[in-house]
């Protein structure tokens, strides 16, 4: 009795909540690296793959089986994000940041006495990633962890953006410009 | 990231030749020019770094947690006004207890209404008494019968015939004992019984196969469900488990 995600996805459909169940274990864990890449938070990602599962149980009807399921539930999640990453901003800019929030993460790129060991700065960039990547639009964070961590190609960032190919790949050419800006002090300064 | 020539590669095409993308005819150049070739490691370099940043590991049983946690969102209905705790008020403990000692002794096949009945009784606050004893032995009298049934489904299954198995009544058994299983392992959950839990989740992923199975299994699938089922030493914790139950309830 092996589920396939395509007879589970069509077992699912017709009201087997069973087959659900095979692919909401299957993929939580896929799912839950995405959405940590997305918020860089544990609690946000632990909420965005319980919201995806839901959304995706109330939409299964509209899954066609022309994508992969694992695709879907990619597109699903990934928009997922991008409502939670457009609240959490919403937050933030009602309260906006300290001076010394801002410039906290900064002070540590900049420090005076970077360490020379590969090793540390390893360390170092890992801790100053996340911030970096906050500082990307909600479209290019999505669209470079779709690109970057999850190995989409630009046709399917397109597709789960509801973008064009060409708006995909400038999403993800933006990032990555940004994050060489803000990780490019520390890694200069070490290398 | 300075300006760069003409003919070298602009920062674009480096990042498409960092992800594979880059075509031919630009390769060449790359290939025969140590400026870009630069240009490209320290881009990557930079790049793995950033993807080599940690995420937090789950553990093997991640799957299931997320399952857990959702299964009641999925079944959750809006509530019906009839079955509020205030309206059933402190009669519907005495109604309802009735009713599920009523099942008991009548019909085997209303089994899963009295557990359902005696899970409320358990989680329901209202319908407790001040011990929370009364309500631990219904549990476990509904408990002990539910593994009763299921330890008959078990034993069935495990000494079948695996090239003449017929699955129409397991089937239809499994889905009965489905709901009840269902219930019982969200009422040992929420009262933080884990062993009971445990054990139920365990017999809730046997009976569902069962219950979705196909009318004729193939031998193999019939040897994998008895694999399974001896793997786990199913059967044993069901008897063992049942004859707990009893006793516990009864020294209540």
């Amino acid at each position: 009795m092996e589920w396939t995600d395509a007879v589970a996805a069509d077992e699912a459909r017709k009201g087997n909540q069973y087959a659900f169940r095979v692919l909401v274990e299957r993929h939580s864990h896929a799912l839950f690296r995405l959405a940590y890449r997305m918020t860089g938070n544990q609690h946000d990602a632990e909420d965005l793959v319980q919201e995806t599962f839901l959304r995706a149980y109330k939409q299964i009807k509209r899954f066609d089986g022309r994508a992969a399921f694992g695709t879907w539930l990619y597109r699903i999640c990934s928009n997922c994000s991008l409502d939670l990453l457009r609240a959490r901003k919403q937050r933030v800019e009602m309260q906006p940041l300290s001076h010394e929030e801002k410039s906290s993460w900064l002070d540590r790129v900049a420090a005076p006495h970077p360490t020379p060991e590969r090793l540390s700065l390893s360390a170092q960039i890992a801790g100053i990633v996340e911030p970096a990547l906050e500082k990307l639009s909600d479209m290019e964070r999505t669209a470079f962890v779709m690109r970057h961590y999850e190995g989409c190609d630009i046709e399917q960032i397109a597709c789960m953006l509801g973008i064009r190919e060409n708006a995909a790949k400038q999403c993800v050419f933006r990032a990555v410009q940004k994050l060489r800006r803000e990780l490019e002090p520390a890694w200069g300064s070490a290398t | 990231m300075g300006k760069r020539d003409m003919n070298h590669l602009s920062e674009e095409e480096l990042l498409d030749t960092y992800y594979g993308d880059l075509p031919a005819a630009r390769r060449e150049h790359l290939d025969g020019c140590v400026e870009c070739r630069v240009a490209l490691t320290r881009m990557s370099e930079l790049l793995d770094e950033v993807r080599s940043s940690p995420v937090p590991e789950r553990g093997p049983g991640y799957g299931r947690e997320v399952w857990a946690r959702l299964e009641p969102k999925l079944n959750a209905s809006k509530p019906n006004r009839w079955t509020r705790w205030w309206v059933l008020g402190p009669a519907g403990v005495a109604l309802l207890s009735a009713a599920f000692l009523g099942g008991r002794l009548t019909v085997r096949t209303h089994q899963p209404a009295a557990i359902r009945q005696a899970t409320k009784q358990v989680n329901e606050p209202a319908q407790q008494d001040a011990s929370g004893k009364g309500s631990e032995r219904v549990f476990l009298a509904a408990m002990g019968d539910h593994l009763d049934r299921s330890e008959i489904l078990l034993a069935q299954l495990l000494h079948a015939n695996p090239g003449q198995f017929e699955t129409a009544e397991e089937r239809a058994r499994a889905r009965d004992l489905v709901e009840e299983n269902r219930l019982l392992r969200a009422t040992a959950s929420r009262s933080g019984d884990q062993a009971h839990a445990a054990l139920l989740d365990d017999l809730e992923r046997v009976f569902l196969d069962i219950a979705h199975s196909p009318q004729h299994l193939s031998s193999e699938d019939v040897e994998e469900l008895q694999r399974r089922i001896e793997k786990q030493g199913l059967l044993f914790k069901v008897r063992v488990t049942s004859t707990d139950a009893r006793a516990k309830g009864q020294t209540l």
